[in-house]
């Protein structure tokens, strides 16, 4: 298939915001030449936002401010936090008024969870061990699922199917003491019966990704 | 307070009822006062397998609708006094059984009764749901195959998640195993499944193996309960299985193949 002329897709940039809290163009100007002064290798034709939020219903003049940032070799690409009237200047300028993201980083991934289930998983029921890893301590039977977004490790015999690595972590395992399984998978990846036969029958095992297919290892007794 | 016992097992024509009947009667015949309930509306035949078909005026379902009290509806054993039978309606369908309905007839009972066994119909539709939700003790029967097994394991399940003590998080229901129609021949041969072997993968406490035996349907058929029949080895193995259940511990019988005796094995 041929690849289209034109795609459209979606990027974040990191770019240098230049915080304007003066509308006196010759002080800006002042302070502007003494940063580049300081770091004239960071700031030579870097795409460069000014942010507006300090100076909200105040007049500047944005034409003149633009031409003096150019003749430094600094590229305008936009504004932000800027009143309508500002918008407007910068519209009629060619540019673009951006909307500021969120300041605060990433909240941190919430800590992992494990869940145990300390009984055996029985044909017709399903546990899903969600963002984290399930321990089973008895056996899952043929026609009963267990899943998890993490590892999954069954202290019995595994007969019925089980998924890790549910939504997508290719680092995630399957351990049982003894594997006699309808079906396992990790990551999507995944083995029926016959593929584990191969294996060897019902012994323990670990079952993991080695880049995109699945490998099975006997434990140690 | 009674206990509640439900004879169960997810696949059909295991053994359910031929089971409920003898165990019933064992408890009776011990002195135990026990009552049988037919939980399979629509296909009753508990009373027949009781031999006392012919005596049904008023049901379990009459009962749940205010149309008869208990007293009405309950059947007298003819055999042993301590034994009562409550049949089920051939007329109504499964849905006629509520849980209100019968916790409170089961509630009832309780007061006057030392045992109530439930008969459960086979599957996991609303009749099945009925009478094993208020059980104390299930008996998951089970006979030798890997269809049944998956059954039972099945039931286990719904034990576990759809029973009133799992709602009321209470203490589990006690989960027996009763392996049926057993032919230690044909597990020889591999055609079924050895008792180890149904007891690796259902992981629960054994109470009984009852052999394969033509003295099943003999009894049957004349309305007998199996375990009335102490010639056979079904009836003995019935009789073993309620004394365990009254926490006798039993060893097994009629688990491995016959010896021939010599005359036998002349003779035929
Ligand atoms: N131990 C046995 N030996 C020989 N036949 C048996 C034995 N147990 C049960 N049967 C026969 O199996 C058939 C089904 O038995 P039963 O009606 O007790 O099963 P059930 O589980 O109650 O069935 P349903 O699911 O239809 O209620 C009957 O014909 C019965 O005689
Ligand atoms: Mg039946």
């Amino acid at each position: 298939m041929q690849k289209p002329v034109l795609e459209l897709k979606g990027s974040s940039f990191t770019l240098s915001v230049l915080h304007v809290n003066s509308t006196d163009l010759p002080l800006l100007l002042q302070e502007l030449d003494k940063k580049l002064a300081q770091a004239p290798q960071f700031f030579i034709h870097a795409p460069l936002v000014l942010n507006f939020s300090a100076i909200s219903g105040e007049a500047i003049d944005l034409a003149k401010l633009q031409q003096t940032m150019a003749d430094r070799q600094l590229i305008l690409v936009g504004v932000s936090g800027a009143d309508a009237q500002q918008q407007q200047q910068a519209e009629s300028l060619g540019i673009a008024h951006l909307k500021m993201g969120k300041q605060n980083p990433l909240p941190p991934p919430a800590p992992r969870v494990c869940k145990i289930v300390k009984q055996n998983i029985r044909s017709g029921q399903q546990i899903y061990a969600k963002g984290g890893d399930l321990v089973i301590f008895g056996a899952v039977s043929n026609g009963a699922e267990v899943i998890a977004d993490g590892s999954i490790h069954i202290y019995g015999t595994l007969r019925g199917k089980a998924m890790a690595g549910a939504s997508g972590d290719n680092n995630a395992v399957i351990i049982a003491k003894t594997l006699d399984a309808e079906l396992v998978s990790i990551a999507g990846q995944y083995w029926l019966a016959e593929n584990l036969q191969q294996h060897g029958a019902k012994s323990s095992g670990c079952i993991r990704l080695n880049g995109e297919s699945l490998i099975v290892e006997t434990l140690p007794d | 307070m009674a206990q509640i016992i439900v004879v169960t097992s997810g696949k059909g024509g295991v053994g359910k009822t031929t089971s409920s009947a003898a165990i019933a009667t064992g408890l009776a015949l011990k002195g135990h006062k026990t009552v049988v309930i037919d939980f399979d509306i629509g296909l009753r035949n508990l009373d027949l397998v009781m031999g006392c078909e012919r005596r049904v005026v008023y049901d379990f379902v009459n009962v749940i609708n205010g149309e008869a009290n208990l007293n009405q509806a309950l059947i007298k054993d003819k055999r042993c006094d301590k034994l009562f039978i409550l049949p089920a309606s051939q007329t109504r369908d499964k849905d006629a059984l509520t849980k209100e309905g019968v916790g409170k007839v089961l509630a009832d009972l309780s007061k006057d009764f030392e045992f109530i066994v439930c008969d459960s119909p086979a599957g996991i539709e609303t009749g099945a749901m009925m009478a094993l939700y208020f059980a104390d003790t299930a008996i998951v029967t089970t006979n030798p195959e890997v269809s049944s097994v998956r059954d039972s394991d099945r039931i286990l399940g719904m034990l576990q998640s759809r029973s009133r003590r799992a709602e009321d998080n209470l203490e589990p229901i006690k989960e027996y195993l009763l392996l049926t129609r057993y032919s230690p021949a044909r597990v020889k041969t591999g055609e079924m499944l050895s008792v180890e072997d149904v007891q690796e993968i259902l992981a629960i406490d054994l109470l009984g193996v009852i052999p394969e035996s033509q003295a099943v349907l003999k009894a049957s058929n004349s309305g007998v309960p199996v375990i009335i029949d102490q010639e056979s080895d079904a009836g003995q193995a019935y009789t073993d299985t309620v004394s365990r259940l009254l926490g006798e511990d039993i060893p097994l019988r009629f688990t491995s193949e016959e010896k021939k005796g010599f005359l036998k094995r002349i003779f035929g």
